[in-house]
């Protein structure tokens, strides 16, 4: 029992809720909700040190044990993520401080952004299936409130589609929940994998499990991100960066646990199903990214290309594959955040998107530059950045999976990656400078510190990967042995039948 | 030409008390019979419908001025904090304690932290419900 495993979702919750009390008091809201996501943060790595000593953690909600009530579990897995989205969280907020707006901080942004994180974390964090739509749905209708908040047209119509979709996913997953339920006669994950591993996963539970994959392929953004590009391109910049960073990570994670602990019995189906539609997305993405002109379009394509990568890890299956996406993951949740507040930086600062419309920017603002490129070797995934380790680790779990096509693919993306970002650097950056220095907006150095602050954890991680790897062995171990985990869940039962 | 709803009017002054009464009792009876504070909220907030309904908003808010955004704000607070007040006592979040007390008119009456939890869920319900109805008015006029 650790009642600090609830932490990481309760104090945003309630942070959030006490500060929509305090609606004109911008200062207050300030504080509080960077106080909230920070030490969401810190007790997230906390929590992270007591695993390794301690093993998996739990909390049964009031006390009723597992199988029969709901429990948060923390794993490395989760509390890694865990720990980087509040991470990244509190570092969009301080960006959010200074280019939000007060229109924005009257309509409630920052509870939203705390709603956000609540559910993300509660998605992380939970052992139970039907608790797990719950905090899906808690972070989708914050999203869906961030999204049109502002009311721009462009926004309103990109909103539609976002919840359209979202709300029919929502529907999918429900009923694939519904199924699960009446097949297995449990949503406890830990009992859900010993039951499937039992009695086998038959016909029936594969096809459950795909009408799972179809959920969490939706809100991931595998295969099917066609409503990706306009929704994540219509927000402000801090808004986006917190979707970019956590939205589709969350159904990655979702998509990470359920076929490495519930659905890995019929991997000839499952998996290469995965790796099809991860492949299909990496050239989706790629396609995307080469050819939008508009800056935004090209970087909300880029979540598409991450999140091929991620997933082809999964489709690989083994234990290194899975080091390299977890290490990805992470890289991919502060890399993205980074990109995004860059890209909005510079759209807000000159006021266009398209590329060709302006150019030499270096010569006006030589530190956003340089951020700029720093993500984009960081994302390419060229050392010391953080991106390099998860896509060595990741190419050579591949080598050892044999999917060649695969590896090709993966590692052909990161070309494309670099080519897209490159355009944006060398078109918009690059070149004569046109904007006089007398007419430049002025750039606040509160506004540069946050993208500073991402580009140093991304240099981080980078060089301290060694500090970061034995939680990820960790995570990646639990992942491929899930007896571990089904265990640490379930041990007093498996006392009390002795 | 105005609608003449004298018995309307007569009727919901005391179906009113009603609604209030059996929603305040499926409330209570909530965490050991069926009932609870959803439903209980429910109820509770369709007798303020049928007021909105039967007078005018401007006469109702008259009668109660509360902002029911707020309320909903202060449901869900009421919800969350109470679920991990047993934090406090090195108990599990949403541990649920319970106890005997001797109340002068009720005599001897069981409560339980549940009825805290679900006060906030009922004020929840009852915020949002009327939140909703009343934008949706607003819309038409």
């Amino acid at each position: 029992m650790t009642n600090a495993l609830v932490l990481p979702v309760l104090i945003p919750l309630l942070t959030a809720i006490v500060l929509t009390f305090f609606r004109n008091s911008f200062i207050l809201q300030r504080t509080l909700s960077f106080i909230a996501t920070a030490s969401s943060a810190g007790i997230g790595v906390y929590l992270l040190l007591r695993i390794q000593s301690e093993g998996i953690l739990r909390l049964d909600f009031g006390g009723w044990e597992p199988p029969y009530g709901i429990l948060f579990v923390g794993d490395s897995f989760a509390l890694l993520l865990v720990t980087a989205a509040a991470t990244v969280t509190s570092i969009i907020l301080l960006y959010a401080f200074s280019t939000i707006g007060e229109a924005f901080e009257k309509m409630y942004v920052y509870p939203f952004m705390l709603f956000l994180l609540a559910g993300v974390n509660g998605s992380f964090l939970t052992g139970d299936v039907f608790n797990l739509f719950v905090c899906f749905e808690v972070m989708l209708l914050a999203s869906y409130a961030l999204l049109i908040l502002g009311g721009r047209k462009v926004q309103l119509v990109e909103a539609f589609t976002y919840i359209t979709i979202n709300v029919l996913a929502s529907w999918f997953f429900l009923l694939a929940i519904a199924y699960l339920y009446g097949a297995t006669g449990t949503l406890n994950m830990a009992q859900l994998a010993e039951r499937v591993a039992e009695n086998g996963q038959g016909p029936v539970l594969t096809i459950i499990s795909l009408i799972f994959l179809l959920v969490f392929s939706l809100k991931a953004g595998l295969l099917l991100y066609f409503w990706l590009p306009g929704s994540y391109s219509a927000p402000p910049a801090a808004i986006a960066a917190l979707f970019g960073a956590l939205l589709t990570k969350v159904g990655i994670y979702a998509l990470i646990r359920m076929f490495t602990l519930v659905f890995h019995h019929s991997p000839e189906i499952t998996q290469s199903i995965i790796g099809i539609m991860a492949a299909l997305t990496l050239i989706g993405g790629s396609i995307g990214a080469l050819s939008s002109s508009n800056v935004r379009q090209i970087i909300a394509y880029n979540v598409v290309i991450a999140v091929g990568f991620i997933l082809v890890g999964l489709a690989a299956g083994n234990e290194v594959a899975l080091q390299g996406s977890i290490y990805y993951v992470l890289h991919d949740m502060v890399a993205k955040a980074m990109l995004f507040l860059a890209g909005g930086l510079m759209i807000s600062l000159t006021g266009k998107a398209k590329i060709g419309e302006v150019s030499g920017l270096i010569r006006n603002y030589p530190t956003l530059g340089w951020l700029f490129f720093i993500v984009m070797l960081s994302l390419t995934g060229i050392p010391p950045f953080s991106g390099f380790i998860g896509k060595v680790l990741l190419g050579e779990g591949l080598i050892e999976a044999e999917t060649y096509v695969l590896l090709t693919l993966a590692f052909l993306s990161s070309l494309f990656v670099l080519y897209s970002l490159l355009r944006i650097f060398l078109n918009c950056f690059m070149g004569e400078a046109i904007i006089g220095s007398e007419e430049q907006v002025v750039l606040k150095k509160r506004t540069l510190i946050p993208i500073v602050m991402l580009g140093v954890l991304t240099l981080a991680i980078g060089v301290g990967a060694d500090v970061i790897a034995p939680f990820v062995n960790d995570a990646a171990s639990t992942l491929s042995n899930p007896q571990t985990y089904i265990e640490a869940v379930l041990d007093k039962e498996s006392l009390l039948k002795q | 030409m105005k609608i003449n709803d004298v018995i309307l009017r007569t009727v919901t002054k005391i179906v009113v008390f009603i609604i209030l009464t059996f929603g305040v009792e499926l409330f209570i009876s909530g965490h050991n019979d069926p009932g609870g504070g959803f439903s209980g909220g429910l109820v509770l907030a369709s007798a303020l419908l049928l007021l909105y309904m039967t007078y005018d908003i401007e006469t109702v808010h008259k009668g109660i001025p509360f902002d029911f955004k707020k309320i909903a704000g202060l449901g869900v607070f009421l919800a969350v904090a109470s679920s991990a007040v047993p934090m406090l006592f090195s108990n599990q979040f949403l541990n649920q304690a319970k106890g005997e007390f001797a109340l002068p008119v009720f005599g001897a009456t069981e409560l339980s932290m549940v009825l805290l939890f679900e006060a906030g869920v009922a004020l929840t319900v009852v915020g949002v419900v009327v939140t909703i109805l009343l934008t949706i008015s607003e819309d038409v006029s």
